[in-house]
């Protein structure tokens, strides 16, 4: 039986190589999610993201490695994990010619919930007003009844959620949930994914390629050719690599510029002075100056600078 | 106990679909009444007297064969389709057996292809092919036969295609030969030894000289009309079944989970 206090999601030396590629897709990732973490997994197309979140949720099998999800061996309760684990798919996977409630009572069935029943006002007391209640949260009392193809992509992607936690999973598995959504849509599925979140005390490993949802998250995994390059909290992270810049400015900018060159910084001139402090305190450096300073500012890397870094030391 | 609510839950998505596709459903009807009405009346007309028995009646049991076999048969490849929608997916990830899957899908198509067969029973009683009640009877589970049958041919078909696209095209190639070498239209008493071990290998043959079997029982006309009996028959078919459904179920989740 599975604790709550083991980890949600232990991976160790996943390998996963494609028939026919030369290279592999994932390449040796170990990593842990604790029980009620929100972790994100982060790298630029073809880092591997998908292929791990496919494996993870048995849709893939792996070349090699040991893979635990609420403490049950993958490779050999694969039943198990998927009755603990909820996917929301990169590409919507509801079914268009059935309607939402539908679609949630179909998952529902097949996750062992409730019996069979051909129409909703069949079904026991129970799926209907959990589903009531879901299609409340969501503001969609009416629609849930409607075919999917009449919803707004936002409002599939809600659906899809709902359906996913219906069988209350321990580990939800988002891979890229606000891909093709409009601004306004991919907020308001943030909020409710909170709400979510603390409704349920659901551990969330999410795939994203947008580096303000990646910040949410309480740790983050910076993934490339299917490696691990960065993994900690956002703070760390961003820390991590990235150095910290000076901003500065003179009247004198020819004094300043030599200034800068005779302590062998490097910088960049773009009306400004934007200057890297390769290790040195700004103190250091400020104090290393004569010329009369206009304008004086440091800055600190955010996870957009430290995310280029890393894949660009790779 | 899930897993029979999983399979009939399955089954029932089939139904849904192909009862709420409109173009789908005029299809389906319209089609195999215009054969059976074109195809059996000229042929009736003109071949019907030499032949020595009623080409209407004989077409009939073609149609209903092919149509079963067809429908159950493409109706799998529907699975490929789910999965380029990536509807594949949310049942791929549910914890039901793989097995179940497989079965609930044969169920549904079957269920669509019996959907397809009950009007062409009706158009055959108006175009007075002398059915009894009891051939009607009888025409149930040899339909259910076909069924499986023609699902898990579909099944092996589809578990070495990789998109519904090329699915579409090998299917056609492979089903519109069959047509022909299963005598859906046409009498194959006699055919030259190539097309006869061609039409040997066509399990549709056996579907559609089983439903002849049971509609020509007891007439004259029987022995002009039905290729082997109704035992040999349902026995080709079993072994097929059994071989089309082992060896698919086996390729399909093998692929599926080492993709």
């Amino acid at each position: 039986m599975w604790s709550a206090d083991a980890p949600a999601v232990e991976v160790d030396d996943l390998v996963k190589r494609y028939r026919k590629a030369k290279v592999n897709a994932v390449d040796g990732i170990s990593l842990r999610v604790e029980a009620g973490e929100f972790f994100a997994l982060l790298g630029p197309n073809g880092a591997g993201k998908t292929t791990t979140i496919s494996i993870l949720t048995t849709t893939l099998a792996p070349t090699s490695g040991r893979i635990r999800i609420c403490g049950y061996e993958l490779a050999k309760e694969p039943s198990e994990v998927r009755r603990r684990v909820g996917i929301i798919f990169q590409n919507p996977s509801l079914d268009r010619n059935l309607s939402g409630e539908e679609n949630v009572r179909l998952h529902a069935i097949l996750y062992g919930l409730y019996p069979y029943r051909p129409a909703f006002r069949l079904m026991p007391d129970e799926y209907r007003t959990q589903v009531r209640e879901l299609a409340a949260v969501l503001g969609m009392e009416t629609d849930i009844q409607q075919p999917v193809k009449k919803l707004s992509g936002g409002m599939q992607r809600k659906l899809e959620i709902i359906r996913g936690l219906m069988h209350r999973p321990s580990v939800l598995f988002l891979d890229e949930p606000t891909r093709g959504l409009d601004v306004a849509s991919r907020r308001s599925l943030w909020a409710y994914l909170r709400e979510v979140r603390e409704r349920y005390r659901v551990t969330i490993v999410l795939t994203t390629h947008y580096l303000e949802e990646a910040e949410q998250a309480d740790r983050l995994c910076i993934l490339n050719h299917g490696r691990i390059v960065a993994m900690g909290s956002p703070g760390e992270v961003r820390l991590s690599p990235a150095e910290e810049f000076l901003e500065l400015d003179a009247t004198d900018r020819a004094q300043l510029r030599l200034e800068l060159k005779k302590l062998n910084l490097n910088f960049e001139e773009d009306g400004a002075f934007t200057v890297r402090l390769d290790g040195r305190s700004a103190h250091e450096v400020i104090r290393s100056l004569d010329v009369p300073l206009t304008r004086l500012r440091t800055r600190q890397p955010s996870l957009e600078d430290a995310y280029l870094k890393i894949l660009a030391d790779e | 106990m899930n897993e029979l609510n999983a399979i009939a839950a399955i089954a029932e998505r089939d139904l849904f679909k192909f009862l709420r596709d409109r173009a789908r459903l005029i299809g389906a009807f319209v089609f195999p009444f215009l054969l059976m009405f074109l195809m059996g009346g000229t042929l009736q007309l003109n071949l019907g007297k030499a032949a020595g028995f009623n080409f209407i009646g004989f077409t009939f049991t073609g149609v209903l064969g092919m149509t079963i076999f067809q429908s159950a048969s493409q109706g799998i490849a529907s699975l490929l389709e789910d999965r380029q929608n990536d509807f594949a997916q949310e049942i791929f990830v549910s914890p039901i057996s793989r097995y179940s899957i497989v079965i609930g899908k044969i169920i549904g198509e079957s269920m669509v292809a019996l959907a397809q067969a009950a009007p062409l029973i009706l158009f055959a009683i108006v175009l007075r092919v002398p059915l009894t009640a009891l051939d009607i009877l009888l025409l149930v589970p040899v339909a259910v036969l076909g069924c499986l049958v023609g699902g898990s041919f579909g099944l092996l078909g589809m578990s070495v295609i990789n998109d519904q696209r090329a699915a579409n095209q090998i299917f056609g190639f492979i089903l519109l030969p069959q047509f022909f070498l299963a005598g859906v239209f046409n009498p194959i008493n006699v055919l030259p030894w190539y097309l006869e071990i061609l039409s040997l290998i066509s399990p549709l043959r056996y579907v559609v000289d089983l439903f002849r079997g049971v509609v020509y029982m007891g007439r004259p006309e029987y022995h002009k009309v039905v290729l082997l009996d109704p035992e040999i028959n349902l026995m080709v078919m079993a072994l097929m079944f059994a071989v089309f459904i082992v060896t698919g179920t086996a390729l399909f989740v093998r692929r599926e989970t080492n993709r």
